[in-house]
């Protein structure tokens, strides 16, 4: 450890360090980042389809929305180092989603409009762990957070909670997605601070 | 493309400040002498730690303003409410120490060949410019004779960062400066936010095959890359870097 002369920190003496993970400080915006323009998919054309199984399996944008929803209150971090806590979120549990597909295969890859993809073991999107989240804050979720409908797997990175998203790959093993090609973990826990590959 | 990825692990190497240059009122670029620095690409950045003598610490990430082969060097603007760039713009001295890891991110990067021989379009927001200013560096020093133009919009003349590289840019270079909030006396460029007419006249017509690079705050870059796709840019052609907040 190395000591910046001169530098104290300012510390956010409401925020309970015990929800800020290592090298994460709490912003009350809510930052962008996506590697190119804003899609713009018409909900007429949008699905959501998960591949891979013994039949793939399609939702139109009116069946997934005739799916049971939750809402929840959860905390998010970004490998950019912002964590956003109190997010209230509205989405279809992929246990419903899942749980209407026949498969054994161990992981995904979540694919989105613009063709970003990232990878995630399934079980991590089981067991009230991750949603497709169409509303945020009471209301649609707009384009620039991923809206229509983004991926919500609050308990990694949020890179992997993925934008725009349209689908899963379910696959036997374990491929990276856009941003793990380019050198982000394969896994993301922000609690064991899996930023970069190796990490 | 895949191969840029960063192999094995990045670890935290401690930097000691060298020069600094003050930009602009706000913005100071620090180079940091970094024993061990294994090289970058232009448009890379890196994560910085401070370490205060209780233990906290505070970590961000930065773009990377020199280009691959210089020495590292980082712009950072002061965020009023910033934890990190006050330090470093205010406080930081040469000679004082801090810690590093990088390089990092493969994307939003460009070497020679990048685009297949399309001319580069650059448009940035505020400090968005400088990964883009690595980019330029990087063309003159690998001798690359790509076509290029850069759009830049500031708040106003004294917030333009690097504007006495920008003023004798390279040959084949072209700078276009847009002044958002106040513009000089006799001010004869752009004096608003970059919307599609200004794209349609300073962006590359879409049939040459540019590549475009856009850096900046995200409602600049939600609006020029959008722009940009209208005037028929493919989406994979517009390679977005964004930072600070949207307040959505």
């Amino acid at each position: 450890m190395h000591v910046s002369r001169g530098f104290h920190g300012r510390r956010r003496p409401e925020v309970d360090p015990a929800r800020v993970p290592p090298g994460q400080y709490v912003t009350s915006d809510f930052p962008v980042l996506s590697a190119g323009p804003t899609p713009h998919t018409p909900l007429s054309k949008w699905t959501f389809s998960i591949d891979g199984g013994r039949e793939p399996v399609s939702w139109t944008w009116d069946e997934f929305r005739a799916l049971p929803t939750e809402t929840l209150t959860t905390d998010i971090h970004c490998v950019t180092r912002w964590s956003k806590l109190d997010t209230m979120w509205e989405g279809v549990s992929l246990d419903v989603l899942l749980g209407m597909v026949d498969y054994d295969a161990r992981y995904v890859l979540a694919f989105s409009d613009g063709g970003y993809t990232t990878n995630l073991p399934v079980a991590d999107l089981l067991g009230g762990k991750a949603w497709v989240a169409f509303g945020y804050g009471g209301s649609p979720l707009g384009a620039e957070h991923g809206g229509p409908a983004r991926l919500l797997v609050p308990h990694l990175y949020f890179w992997k909670s993925a934008k725009w998203v349209r689908g899963l790959r379910l696959r036997d093993t374990d491929e990276p997605g856009f941003w793990e090609n380019y050198g982000y973990n394969m896994y993301g826990d922000p609690w064991r601070e899996q930023r970069y590959a190796g990490d | 493309m895949a191969g840029t990825a960063v192999r094995g692990r990045l670890s935290w190497q401690t930097a000691t400040v060298g020069p600094v240059t003050d930009e602009t009122p706000r913005v100071r670029t620090l180079r940091l002498e970094v024993p061990d620095w294994p090289g970058h690409q232009a448009g890379q950045h890196v994560d910085i730690r401070l370490t205060a003598d209780d233990g906290y610490q505070a970590e961000r990430a930065y773009s990377i303003a020199s280009a691959p082969g210089e020495p590292l060097a980082i712009t950072v603007e002061r965020l009023d409410d910033g934890e990190v760039s006050p330090y470093l713009t205010e406080e930081a001295r040469t000679g004082d120490q801090l810690e590093v890891r990088g390089p990092i991110g493969g994307y939003f990067v460009w070497e020679p060949g990048s685009g297949s021989g399309g001319p580069l379009l650059l448009a940035a927001g505020g400090s968005g410019v400088v990964p883009l200013r690595a980019i330029v560096r990087e063309r003159s020093r690998a001798g690359s004779s790509v076509p290029v133009r850069l759009l830049y919009s500031s708040r106003s003349w004294e917030d333009v960062i690097y504007s006495s590289e920008f003023g004798l840019p390279p040959g084949g270079v072209e700078v276009v400066y847009t002044l958002t909030r106040s513009q000089p006396r006799m001010w004869q460029g752009y004096a608003r936010r970059v919307d599609d007419a200004m794209l349609a006249e300073v962006a590359w017509p879409a049939s040459e095959r540019p590549l475009a690079y856009v850096c900046g705050p995200t409602s600049f870059v939600e609006s020029v890359a959008a722009g940009l796709v209208k005037l028929g840019y493919p989406a994979g052609r517009v390679k977005t870097e964004r930072f600070g907040a949207t307040g959505s």
